[in-house]
């Protein structure tokens, strides 16, 4: 009954898609291929994503992360948040499971969020797609702004969150 | 590429951990799957989401929305589009440059890039799942303002 009511929007989703396929063929159709090529992309990338995030829960102690993403971890923190979210590639949604294991781990909030930054904004793997698609000017502007963009929103975020609702999200993702 | 190298990963990870301890790794096998199955059920709604707005949005009629003409306002709705779905950047780029090429200004265009990529409202929910509300809020809302922010400096830069 729990599994049905978590399911409940999706099963009403996939009705309304349905209604559009039968009612508005042309939209219809569109959004069903769309779909189903996302869902293709999305549950290609996600197993080993979740398989290696396991493998991370079990076998990296917290003090490890701790030493390299936590409070103290300083510069190296930073750069290392960074570097993870630029090497990756995926949807934005995908990263969030994985900040889920950096904040259960002890990696620190403002770490988190620039993990997350990097992953939208900073990524390599898709650079010759945009540099291809919209030339140097854009490309190089957009990611040097990009760079400060993600400092400042994760700095900012952590400072404006305050430490008691910083302690819930820890607290839940322990 | 990117995901063969996953994995790869994945594969040799498991198999490594596999000698080490095989209880370790049942363990570690299910937790993944249980942190999978607990996001599925939105990344599900999220897809369908995505299908249904990306098609009935056509880029015929959003270049003409982000015409140079169209000003603050253009990017208002470049920034609004762009906020509800969400696309991998593989696909932003070669769509953006379509729009660009039928008529959609650079400014514009930029916002709608930036906001595609960071904000994400039919993502909320997974987000608040691991970040709570108000964090997620705050990032959300802080990333949208500095869509507008790069959409003006690589607006005066690409002329």
């Amino acid at each position: 009954m729990r599994t049905f009511k978590r399911y409940l929007f999706f099963m009403i989703l996939l009705t309304v898609n349905i209604g559009v396929v039968i009612f508005f063929p042309d939209i219809g159709k569109n959004s069903a291929v769309l779909t189903y090529n996302n869902m293709r992309e999305v549950f290609r990338v996600l197993p080993p994503i979740f398989i290696l995030l396991g493998l991370l829960d079990v076998w990296v102690p917290r003090e490890t992360m701790v030493k390299y993403m936590g409070e103290g971890s300083g510069l190296k923190g930073v750069l290392l948040a960074f570097f993870l979210g630029s090497a990756a590639a995926g949807p934005l949604y995908a990263a969030f499971p994985v900040a889920g294991m950096l904040i259960k781990k002890g990696s620190k909030f403002s770490n988190v969020l620039i993990f997350i930054g990097a992953w939208s904004t900073t990524k390599l793997p898709t650079l010759l797609f945009e540099y291809s698609a919209l030339g140097p000017g854009f490309t190089v502007t957009r990611m040097i702004v990009n760079i400060f963009g993600v400092l400042v929103i994760a700095t900012m975020t952590e400072k404006l969150l305050g430490n008691a609702e910083k302690q819930k999200i820890y607290d839940e993702a322990g | 590429m990117f995901t063969v190298i996953l994995y790869v990963l994945a594969a040799a990870g498991l198999g490594i951990s596999f000698f080490k301890d095989r209880r370790k790794t049942k363990s570690a096998l299910v937790k993944a799957w249980r942190s999978f199955e607990s996001i599925l059920p939105q990344i599900l709604e999220i897809m369908i989401i995505i299908g249904i707005a990306l098609s009935i949005l056509k880029p015929e009629t959003v270049s003409q929305l982000l015409g140079r003409q169209s000003g603050f306002l253009g990017m208002v709705i470049a920034a609004l589009i762009g906020s509800v779905t969400l696309m991998p950047g593989f696909v932003v780029f070669p769509l953006a440059e379509s729009l660009m090429k039928s008529g959609a200004a650079v400014t514009q265009t930029a916002v709608l890039v930036s906001t595609l990529m960071t904000v994400g409202i039919v993502t909320f929910p997974v987000e608040k799942s691991y970040f709570r509300t108000k964090a997620a809020v705050i990032r959300n809302v802080s990333a949208f303002v500095f869509s507008f922010v790069v959409a003006w400096i690589i607006g005066a830069v690409v002329k």
